[in-house]
């Protein structure tokens, strides 16, 4: 099987989540990645090192700059006759982008694929993660995008993918992006952190929510995250957000401070590979998730933690 | 401008899923249904606009089975003008993919400026419909939304998008979908809820659209997740120090 992964990037170098789909296209077959931007040579130069890419098709134009999804989704759809099935991280771009292409080649795509069981068998998360669904594919080709924490990430380094040139049709005229807010920050991106500090609603406000997650987090290393209850409360922006309609995270340690862990939460944290849940509630659901658990007042508990580390 | 708004009759989203014992799927009998929530901030995001006098209209369409004219009736009751039902069996499953071709026959017959979405319903969870609907119009997509402008014959989305926040202008018409921080949905009053009954519903099938809703996706199998089992609780802030060291964190 050909298939032919969407390379998230910011033209200089490919995103994380792109590792992933790299794992999983290649248990389907044949990898080629394609890198759609505006000089985007660095970027192109980054997949072709990537473990297990066999090719690396690169189509820079203004055009493609931002992603948008009207000007990409004719170029992957003109370039998928020679492809078998599209894969793309479950991304924001990722989720923009794929069902338009889907759309276009009449294809049902499969979202969030967890597993690859066969070469036109998933399993994806339905209900909030509720209820793992396996779902067979009647479709001559695959769309599908893959969630990042499902999959081993490809090793960055190792391959010499051969890279060519392609165009698609440029600006379809439809859409113009007009500007991004991205949050900087100096702590690790949740998606990559490999500890993560979140705080809940116990937080009580923006500032405590500061004063408290925030250096126990510098300690770590950490990324900072939050429940939905904690970003609806206006603690911290909504980028934080962790969980079935936020983020979805896997690191090595994740610690849960003042989160009860509804399940929209759990959802979005439950792979992690260990769980630290500070709680007063000593019958809280996240302890019946969480590897080590603390039962007490985090207001004083998170400080001594801080201090003692 | 008229503003199309599509709906779906999903399981409250209060309601802890069970799956089936015979692994079929998750059991919906006697479960309390509702309307979608990110579709519920369509219809509201759709009543603002109509409110500010950027729209003249707003039909709402739902694709599901004769009880989703309960759920349309509540897009109606929040302010919706009139509403179609694209009615399927009972227990039917439309995909993705079949749903939107259904709204794009409607839209064709409709003729909006603007169609807004739910991002994603919470029962399958594809985040497909409005990508896909936009794809067969061939018009701009404005997805994951926190915020939507009329400017003239163009709308500018702010997008929630991984690290932030993003901002396109589409030409219109185009197509919308929402996010949780776009707005919160309006209750309907009880004058409204009564005036609601009165609004028109037409009940349409698939089969008048031409469409063919035959899944392309077979279910094999529909299991609990694995469960995640509880670990050890530590008496105090030194032990859990101690731990953190142990696993290399600290």
């Amino acid at each position: 099987m050909n298939v032919l992964v969407w390379v998230e990037h910011d033209n200089a170098s490919v995103k994380d989540a792109t590792l992933a789909a790299v794992t999983a296209a290649g248990q389907l077959g044949e990898v080629t990645a394609l890198v759609a931007g505006a000089g985007c040579d660095g970027a192109a130069a980054a997949a072709a090192q990537i473990a297990g890419v066999g090719k690396v098709l690169k189509a820079d134009d203004a055009a493609y700059a931002h992603a948008l999804a009207e000007n990409v989704a004719p170029l992957i759809v003109a370039l998928m006759a020679g492809y078998d099935a599209f894969v793309a991280p479950a991304t924001s771009h990722g989720k923009n982008v794929a069902p338009r292409v889907a759309a276009l080649l009449d294809v049902m795509q499969v979202s969030e694929v967890l597993s690859i069981d066969g070469p036109k068998t998933f399993t994806r998360p339905t209900y909030a993660g509720n209820a793992i669904a396996t779902v067979e594919s009647s479709d001559a080709k695959l769309v599908l995008t893959v969630r990042g924490t499902a999959f081993a990430k490809a090793a960055a380094t190792g391959g010499s993918a051969g890279i060519e040139a392609v165009s698609g049709t440029g600006d379809a005229g439809l859409s113009h992006f007009v500007g991004a807010e991205i949050a900087k920050s100096e702590r690790p991106e949740l998606g990559s952190a490999k500890v993560i500090v979140s705080g809940g609603r116990a937080l009580k406000d923006a500032q405590t929510f500061q004063d408290v997650i925030f250096p126990l987090a510098d300690k770590l290393g950490a990324g900072v995250g939050a429940s939905r209850a904690a970003v609806d409360a206006g603690y911290v922006p909504n980028d934080y957000q962790v969980g079935q309609t936020g983020k979805i995270v896997a690191p090595e340690v994740y610690v849960a401070i003042g989160i009860s862990g509804a399940i929209q939460h759990l959802a979005g944290m439950k792979d992690s590979k260990t769980i630290i849940a500070i709680n007063k509630d000593e019958d809280a659901p996240i302890f019946q998730v969480a590897d080590i658990g603390l039962v007490g007042d985090l207001f004083a508990l998170v400080p001594e933690l801080t201090g003692k580390l | 401008m008229k503003i199309l708004v599509p709906v779906k009759r999903v399981i409250d989203y209060n309601v802890k899923p069970r799956v089936k014992s015979d692994g079929s799927g998750v059991d919906l009998a006697n479960v309390k249904m509702s309307m979608n929530p990110f579709d519920e901030i369509a219809v509201e995001e759709a009543i603002r606009l109509k409110e500010k006098g950027a729209a003249s209209e707003i039909v709402a369409v739902s694709v599901g089975p004769a009880k989703a004219q309960e759920t349309l009736r509540t897009a109606l009751a929040m302010g919706a003008d009139r509403a179609v039902l694209v009615q399927v069996e009972d227990g039917a499953e439309v995909e993705p993919l079949a749903v939107a071709k259904i709204l794009k026959a409607v839209a064709d017959e409709e003729a909006p400026g603007l169609v807004i979405c739910g991002k994603q319903a919470i029962d399958d969870d594809s985040n497909q419909v409005g990508q896909m609907l936009a794809a067969l119009l061939g018009r701009p997509q404005g997805t994951f939304a926190s915020a939507v402008v009329v400017e003239g014959d163009a709308v500018v989305v702010t997008r929630e998008v991984d690290g932030g926040l993003e901002t396109v202008k589409l030409a219109l018409p185009a197509v919308v979908t929402t996010d949780l921080r776009l707005n919160e949905p309006r209750y309907a009053s009880l004058p409204n809820i009564m005036k609601a009954k009165s609004k028109p519903l037409a009940v349409k099938t698939p089969a008048d659209y031409g469409v063919d809703v035959t899944p392309r996706l077979k279910t094999l199998k529909v299991a609990e997740p694995p469960v995640r089992s509880a670990g050890i609780k530590v008496p105090d802030v030194d032990t859990l120090v101690a731990k953190l060291k142990e696993m290399g964190v600290a």
